[in-house]
């Protein structure tokens, strides 16, 4: 996704403008002429200066860019379906692993992913199975890392 | 230095559980180098929830290992698939590619093989002759002169970083937004926490680099996936043969790539891809034959080659000396280095002698079983690029949540990856580096500290930066490298103007 120079400036300059807003609010350092908000003070001066150059330099080019410009893969069916389903995926486990349990939604995870992919049945089933086996073992049995169990909770304990 | 030190640092390298973590992150370093959109940073990321519950000396052997490989077999698919397998062979991927269409594969592979190890070994010679030097130098630093010394790390970063300077400098500055948040800064304020306990503690960088390295590249080769991989086809006998030969031909490539390398590794932002470039561009400047170059030459791959796996160990000077990463591997290290209590800073060299010169070991072995392992890996790689990215990449997601999680045992860390991992994508896809803004989230505690606690020492005075001989010295430096290319641009507009009149 390309962004124009002069629409990523502008919100830069806005979120250095935003962030010297919000450290108003932040007490001095008694005694001390730096405080808790000099250094994002500091920061943010830096990201409106910068903002405010990327626009400059955006309107002095003399080629005109749209505001918006999608790479070509995105207009396309099958990378794009594959893309969302991996950021919704990610999305889905945060929301579901604590409920279902880190076994039930990786290999659901792992099946629906190589699946989209392009991967066949008798190789994403088997291997969405193996693959949540053997993390199971590497980091639940020997990293001794606290994977949620969910829904199988009851069947295990 | 003594004996002993040296015998004790032997003695935790030579364990067999040592060993065997050696050869298993080397194996893992070889396999992910060679898949092209896997990178030894990724590598490194998808490590860390790994090497956390190992001791410090496995655990640091395991990155060590695996990063030295993975630099390596990048080439592997530059010469039969045309597509660099890590960023650092990516400045010579089309020449590699220009010998095996010319029936040179052989030649090409052995000499990515041949001088990435003698480059690799020349890095860490330097690294182990000047860590400990200037660590005594070091010594003698007070805040002021780490606080130069931060600023000298974050300019190198931005000028180095290729493409447009002010994108470079939002990068830093978002890196260092980042590190602002939460309670730990000198009046150990809560700083954009809005009230969220998550925040309170900061974010961890672990998972945000998880997300930069690993998600974000994922996603890079889930959108790409359509067009499959043309491997050319290539016989491959002994890769060794005629080494000795280009050895005695280009020994000025070798030395001048492994010096340049280590310099640009030693260097703050910059790693194994930038010495690449500009190696393979020196190295064109200086070649007899500059116009055999992109022809399928091998001049530029050996001296590149031996760049790229220099700048590896070069890039462990700054971060084991000061804390302050050379590249974005060690960037990651470092955080590894405070979790098993080695500190990096110039007494590590004193209170865990052992373990410092354990790593050493552990360089010059990778280095070495690089050999074996690397003409194995070539031996082989036709059936490891066929590995299937279709079930590929969803294991590596799975494996992207699960370290995430596990730094904190918390989800946190997998919304943490996600968005930053978005965000990295996007900053790429619009020529925003990611390398700065890594190295703000490293640095900027330490820079915050290292001022404020000056600024209490001389009563505000910021005149007291230059008043000790070595912070002077580091503060001009400074000063200079940042109003150079400044100068240059404006004396480049003027002179435009004057020929446009």
């Amino acid at each position: 996704m390309k962004i124009n120079d002069a629409l990523a400036g502008a919100a830069l300059a806005a979120l250095g403008a935003a962030v010297l807003w919000h450290i108003q609010g932040f007490p001095p350092m008694p005694g001390q002429k730096f405080g808790p908000a000099w250094f994002p003070g500091l920061v943010a001066g830096g990201l409106i200066v910068c903002g405010t150059l990327l626009v400059a330099a955006r309107l002095r080019a003399a080629a005109p860019a749209p505001l918006l410009a999608l790479p070509a893969w995105m207009r396309r069916a099958r990378p794009v379906a594959s893309v969302a389903s991996v950021v919704a995926g990610l999305a889905f486990y945060v929301l579901a692993a604590d409920m279902l349990g880190f076994h039930i939604t990786a290999a659901a995870l792992l099946l629906v992913w190589s699946r989209l992919l392009g991967a066949a049945w008798k190789l994403a089933l088997p291997v969405a199975l193996a693959a949540t086996l053997v993390i199971h073992l590497a980091f639940y049995k020997l990293l001794k890392v606290p994977l949620p169990w969910g829904l199988l909770e009851r069947v295990v304990f | 230095m003594t004996p002993a030190v040296l015998q004790q640092a032997f003695a935790l390298v030579l364990d067999p559980y040592v060993l065997w973590v050696i050869v298993a992150a080397a194996a893992y370093g070889l396999f992910v180098g060679a898949i092209p959109g896997l990178t030894a940073t990724m590598a490194t990321a998808l490590l860390v929830p790994v090497t956390f519950f190992m001791p410090p000396v496995p655990a640091i052997a395991a990155i060590v290992t695996a990063t030295a490989m993975a630099i390596f077999a990048g080439d592997i698919p530059s010469c039969l698939l045309r597509m660099p397998g890590t960023p650092a062979s990516a400045a010579y991927a089309d020449e590699a590619y220009a010998m095996t269409r010319k029936g040179q594969a052989e030649a090409a592979l052995g000499a990515s093989l041949v001088f990435s190890v003698i480059g690799g070994l020349f890095g860490t010679a330097v690294l182990i002759a000047a860590a400990p030097a200037l660590a005594e130098i070091a010594l003698q630093f007070s805040s002021f002169e780490y606080f130069w010394l931060v600023i000298l790390g974050l300019s190198s970063a931005v000028f180095l970083a290729i493409g447009n300077p002010v994108k470079g400098v939002v990068s830093l500055l978002l890196g260092l937004l980042v590190a602002s948040v939460g309670l730990d800064n000198p009046a150990a304020f809560p700083r954009f926490t809005f009230g969220s306990a998550e925040l309170t503690g900061g974010l961890t960088l672990i998972p945000i680099m998880i997300g930069m390295f690993a998600f974000s590249e994922i996603l890079r080769n889930v959108a790409a996936m359509e067009r499959p991989w043309e491997m050319a086809q290539a016989k491959i006998g002994n890769v060794f043969r005629g080494m000795w030969t280009l050895a005695r031909r280009y020994p000025m490539s070798i030395l001048r790539g492994s010096a340049l390398g280590t310099a640009i590794g030693a260097l703050p932002g910059a790693g194994a891809d930038i010495a690449a470039w500009m190696s393979y561009a020196v190295s064109k400047k200086f070649s007899k034959e500059p116009e055999k170059f992109g022809t399928g030459h091998v001049e530029g791959i050996v001296e590149a080659g031996a760049a790229n796996n220099s700048a590896i160990a070069g890039a462990w000077i700054p971060a084991l000396v000061f804390g302050i990463p050379g590249d974005s591997i060690t960037a990651i290290v470092i955080g590894v280095l405070y979790i098993k209590g080695l500190n990096p800073g110039p007494t590590v060299f004193m209170q865990k002698a052992p373990e410092m010169y354990a790593i050493f070991v552990v360089f010059i072995l990778a280095n070495l079983l690089m050999i074996p392992l690397g003409y194995a890996a070539i031996k082989g790689a036709k059936q490891l690029l066929r590995a299937p990215r279709e079930l590929l990449m969803p294991v590596i997601l799975v494996f992207c949540i699960v370290g995430a999680f596990a730094i904190n045992n918390s989800l946190f860390g997998v919304v943490l990856m996600l968005a930053f991992g978005l965000i990295a994508y996007v900053m790429e896809e619009n020529g925003f580096p990611v390398a700065p803004a890594i190295l703000g989230m490293v640095l900027g505690a330490m820079l915050e500290e290292n001022f404020i606690s000056s600024m209490i020492k001389s009563d505000g005075r910021l005149l007291a930066f230059f008043e000790r001989p070595i912070a002077g010295a580091l503060g001009a430096l400074t000063m200079l490298i940042v109003a150079w290319p400044l100068a240059r641009a404006w004396l480049r507009r003027n002179r435009n103007r004057e020929a446009l009149l």
